[in-house]
């Protein structure tokens, strides 16, 4: 009973978040509802028992998007647009209305006994060798939805980076969001970049066998480089070394290489020989840890926007 | 002795949340930047305090006790950075505008 | 078919449904694109929240949940935060051209 009340209460209030998101005026005042809801969405997660998504949520889904999100709001001029006529926005309301309805009877009205492929994931997840059985799905049952995955990180990085200025192609992308280096900022990142930088790690390391994994540490290291960059401790690196696109580039390398050896050691690609599946899938989610951390601080920093050479 | 553990669980617990609620009472009816950041930090450091300090004896081992006073420590240092630079904005000579 | 239980798992999957028609609500009105990407990523939270209840109910063999949902949700948050951050490196090009036109006096 006090559990309903609790998931009451979360529910009402994430949907209570969102309309205030879509109905503010004040482009800024959504991005910070949007981050809220974010954050209550993560506790969404955890009361489903699902610890892996909440960590992701946390800190793809609310941190890293609201950073950029932020980021949008400091570099656009707000627009100011005409409020919509009132007919219009009530059968846009209805309709949209319909569609909830729809999706609303389809969690009301399930299929039993409820589609599950847990006791398949329990009996394989031993060929693994990892204990949390998220990673287990991630790493060899969906194995080619991560490597895509992978790639996909990198080919928004690449759309980015390919909207740069021509003059500015090869420089250095600037911090974010603008802050000034003196106060607070530089102290607070010198004391807690080492800290963020070990439960990353941790996080990482954890994922096997505990929630956590490679997607939610990497973030955690991203952040960490772009406090770094914001507190004027460091500057993000040239686009065009070839230092700097190996790092981007290792995580997928790695992945494929592993799976195209797996074709003639195990039998078809992303295949793991039994014996070697652990150590394998450590290697492929250390790289990946690095390359991902490496791809998501960029994007959050953007393409380049002054000539190479200019900046300081 | 279970009793009095629990008890100061308890105790602190809703200590804690009274300050929580005490600052978002302050966040949501101060008339300015610099009071209603006053309610609020007082609602991070010692709510937060409060609410982790009887969760202590609760968390069953050290190592997870580690991880909640770490949690509040990281807190302190962050709740205390950005008070800092909203203060600096919301000062009316601030150096921030 | 029988009605579904009122417990946790519905009630986050109605919350998802409702999530999803007020994303789609401010797509469709909303002019200014930073709050359209906005409301697109609030109907994402939704679909999310509809797996995860999927997850939920595939709960057995000593799991709190169905791991491949679970999984399918993790590479989504993901890829949606690549094209969330795409889009929005893509509008903020798209101000910096408007500008420079309007510099011009071009348009």
């Amino acid at each position: 009973m006090l559990d309903l009340a609790l998931d009451l209460l979360i529910t009402a209030l994430v949907i209570g978040v969102a309309l205030w998101t879509i109905r503010t005026r004040d482009d800024f005042a959504a991005i910070v509802g949007f981050v809220a809801y974010g954050l209550l969405l993560t506790l969404a997660w955890a009361r489903l028992a699902a610890y892996d998504v909440a960590l992701t949520e946390a800190a793809i889904g609310g941190g890293v998007t609201g950073v950029i999100l932020l980021r949008a709001s400091v570099r656009l001029k707000p627009v100011t647009t005409a409020r919509t006529p009132i007919g219009v926005r009530v059968l846009v309301g209805l309709l949209c209305a319909v569609i909830s309805a729809g999706l609303a009877a389809v969690v009301l009205l399930p299929v039993s006994p409820p589609p599950s492929l847990a006791a398949d994931v329990r009996s394989h997840l031993a060929s693994t060798g990892l204990g949390n059985p998220i990673a287990g799905v991630l790493m060899a049952y969906r194995a080619l939805d991560t490597f895509l995955e992978t790639v996909v990180v990198l080919l928004a990085l690449f759309g980015a980076w390919s909207l740069t200025p021509d003059r500015a192609w090869g420089g250095r992308p600037g911090a974010p969001i603008p802050t000034a280096s003196f106060g607070p900022l530089p102290l607070f990142g010198r004391l807690l970049i080492p800290i963020g930088v070990v439960i990353g790690i941790y996080i990482v390391w954890v994922g096997a066998d505990a929630p956590g994994g490679k997607f939610q540490g990497a973030t955690i290291l991203a952040a960490m480089w772009i406090l770094a960059m914001m507190a004027g401790l460091t500057e993000a690196p040239p686009i065009g070394r070839w230092r700097l696109r190996l790092l981007l580039a290792a995580g997928p390398i790695v992945f494929v290489a592993v799976g195209v050896a797996g074709i003639p050691l195990a039998g078809s690609f992303l295949a793991y020989p039994e014996a070697l599946a652990k150590p394998l899938i450590l290697l492929i989610e250390v790289a990946l840890t690095l390359s991902i951390a490496a791809t998501l601080g960029l994007l959050v920093a953007g393409p380049p926007e002054t000539a190479p050479g200019t900046e300081l | 002795m279970t009793t009095i553990v629990t008890l100061f669980s308890a105790v602190a617990i809703c200590a804690g949340i009274i300050f929580f609620l005490a600052g978002t009472v302050g966040l949501l009816r101060f008339p300015d930047s610099l009071t209603r950041l006053h309610a609020l930090t007082k609602a991070d450091n010692l709510g937060l305090g409060l609410i982790i300090l009887g969760l202590l004896p609760l968390s069953g081992s050290f190592s997870t006790a580690l991880k909640l006073v770490l949690i509040w420590a990281l807190v302190q240092l962050a709740g205390a950075t950005a008070a800092q630079l909203i203060a600096r904005l919301a000062r009316p000579s601030g150096r921030g505008k | 078919m029988s009605l579904a239980p009122i417990d946790a798992a519905t009630l986050y999957g109605l919350t998802g449904a409702v999530l999803v028609g007020i994303g789609l609500y401010g797509i469709v009105l909303h002019e200014g694109f930073i709050r359209r990407l906005l409301a697109f990523n609030l109907l994402g939270g939704g679909v999310f929240l509809l797996f995860g209840v999927i997850a939920r109910r595939g709960a057995g063999a000593g799991f709190s949940g169905d791991p491949v949902p679970q999984a399918l949700v993790i590479t989504g948050v993901v890829v949606a935060f690549c094209a969330t951050a795409l889009a929005i490196t893509l509008i903020e090009r798209l101000a910096a051209e408007d500008d420079a036109n309007d510099g011009d006096g071009s348009s």
